[in-house]
Formats: C-alpha cells, sequence, structure tokens
C-alpha cells in the first residue's frame, strides 16, 4: 500500500459514459472520484456520450427510488476538483447545451478531449 | 510493466470479467507485474464464495483464487460495493449481524482508495466492463 503523501501529484483523469440511471456506474463513479480526492493527485472528470446527461440541471429520480446524482455532482469544486470537461458534440447531439448544467464544466472538441487523454497518465473508465 | 486491473462486470453475466481474466493471464505469462486486481461496481461478484456455476462453465471465483496465487496478485473488493450486493467477510458479517458470510479466501475487501492507490502506482491501469 502506497502512503497517501508519496511522490509527485499524477495526472488522473475520470471518464463518465453512462447515463445517471438505469445502471448505477454513474453513482459508482462519482463514489470513486470523490473518494480519489482525499489523495492529492491532480484529478480531471470528463462527461462523454449519455454521460453528459449526468451533469443536468433539475434532475429529479425520486419517484424511481434513487439519490439525485445532479444535487451531489456541483460539490466538486468542493472537494478541489475543478478541471471539469465535457464532450461538446454529445450535448449537441441531445438538445443540450452548457446552459443546462448543474455546474460549469468545459465543453471541449473531440481534438481537445484527445489531447486531454493524452496528457494524462491515468485514465479511469466508467 | 507494473500493471493494475479494475473489474466492473459479473461473472456470467458480463464478458468482462472473462476478458479481464484473460488479459490478466497473459500479462502475467508475458512477465508483466500486475499487482492488483480491483473489483467494483457488479465486479464484486467475482469473489462470491457461493456462486455455483455448472460444471462445464467457467469457475471465475477459482480462477482468480489460482491466477492471485500463482502470482502473487492481491484481489480487492471494494468494501461498499460488495455490502450493497451481499458478499461480506466474517467482519462486515459480524458488524451487521448478517446471517453468514461469503467473501472467498483469497479475497480482501477494502476501500475505493485502493482503486486510486492502483492508478497512482501502476504504469498502467486497465479497466473492463464499464
Amino acid at each position: 500500500m502506497t502512503d497517501k503523501r508519496a511522490t509527485a501529484p499524477k495526472k488522473i483523469l475520470f471518464v463518465n459514459t453512462k447515463a445517471p440511471y438505469g445502471n448505477s456506474m454513474a453513482r459508482d463513479a462519482l463514489d470513486a472520484l470523490l473518494a480519489a480526492s482525499a489523495y492529492e493527485q491532480d484529478l480531471s472528470v470528463l462527461f462523454l456520450g449519455e454521460g453528459v446527461f449526468q451533469l443536468l440541471a433539475n434532475q429529479n429520480p425520486k419517484d424511481i427510488g434513487m439519490k439525485n446524482l445532479g444535487a451531489t455532482l456541483p460539490v466538486l469544486p468542493m472537494y478541489d476538483i475543478e478541471k471539469i470537461y465535457i464532450q461538446g458534440s454529445a450535448l449537441l447531439a441531445r438538445g443540450l447545451t452548457a446552459n443546462d448544467l448543474v455546474l460549469p464544466a468545459k465543453v471541449l472538441t473531440e481534438d481537445a478531449i484527445a489531447a486531454l487523454m493524452d496528457s494524462q497518465e491515468a485514465i479511469l473508465s466508467f | 510493466m507494473k500493471l493494475s486491473i479494475a473489474v466492473y462486470g459479473a461473472p456470467h453475466s458480463s464478458e468482462a470479467s472473462e476478458s479481464a481474466y484473460r488479459f490478466a493471464r497473459t500479462a502475467c505469462a508475458m512477465g508483466h507485474a500486475l499487482t492488483r486486481v480491483f473489483f467494483y461496481h457488479d465486479g464484486v461478484h467475482n469473489a462470491s464464495s457461493l456462486a455455483t456455476p455448472p460444471l462445464d462453465e467457467t469457475q471465475a471465483t477459482q480462477r482468480w483464487q489460482a491466477l492471485a496465487r500463482e502470482f502473487n496478485i492481491d484481489l480487492v473488493v471494494c468494501v461498499a460495493a460488495a455490502l450493497r450486493r451481499g458478499i461480506v467477510n466474517e467482519e462486515e458479517a459480524d458488524r451487521y449481524e448478517l446471517e453468514g458470510r461469503n467473501l472467498a479466501d483469497g479475497f480482501e475487501i477494502s476501500g475505493l482508495g485502493q482503486l486510486l492507490d492502483a492508478a497512482v502506482t501502476s504504469e498502467r491501469l486497465v479497466s473492463f466492463g464499464h
């Protein structure tokens, strides 16, 4: 087991590809990201494809017995996770814009996403 | 190369567990240092000692155990994902006053920090089954 404070921070990207409900992967990804925030690494998070729905404002999943993911995601900056990215073409394809989101995410093109992934030392995909 | 693996799929339901195992065995056979397999999400079902597939099907749990013994790999199961799905060791069974335990030998229950630790300390973390 590694000491939490060991060596320089590593650039780690979390990639969220699933819609928030119907499958618990989105919640599990958020749990993993929040847990990771305690380890003083250089974290980024990218919402890709269906994953862009996770950031949608005004989610109300109470009637399907789920916790509101959209209510939890705005805590990310409080956990020092401020590099938040979203795939522009995925927003567009779903009739969404950056104004529909629960927190400010930087909208990226495919080329910018490729460059972001290339710049990372580890990628966790959910 | 120093590798870790994350498994998010249950055996018999998802191809993820099969692909992860084949990748793991091949990587070890090629001389790579696979240090940890982290089971998260539905992947925790890989650690159930109660799974009883037909004998002519893959015995996923036993296969992981054998690989871990042979190559000295940590098999780590996320505690939160495991408790939700009814995978418990003696300690958790006592804590929650459950009537049984089913974490297979060779697996250990730990926190999500071990997934991040794998990402930090390995040259590659390969995920299966998102």
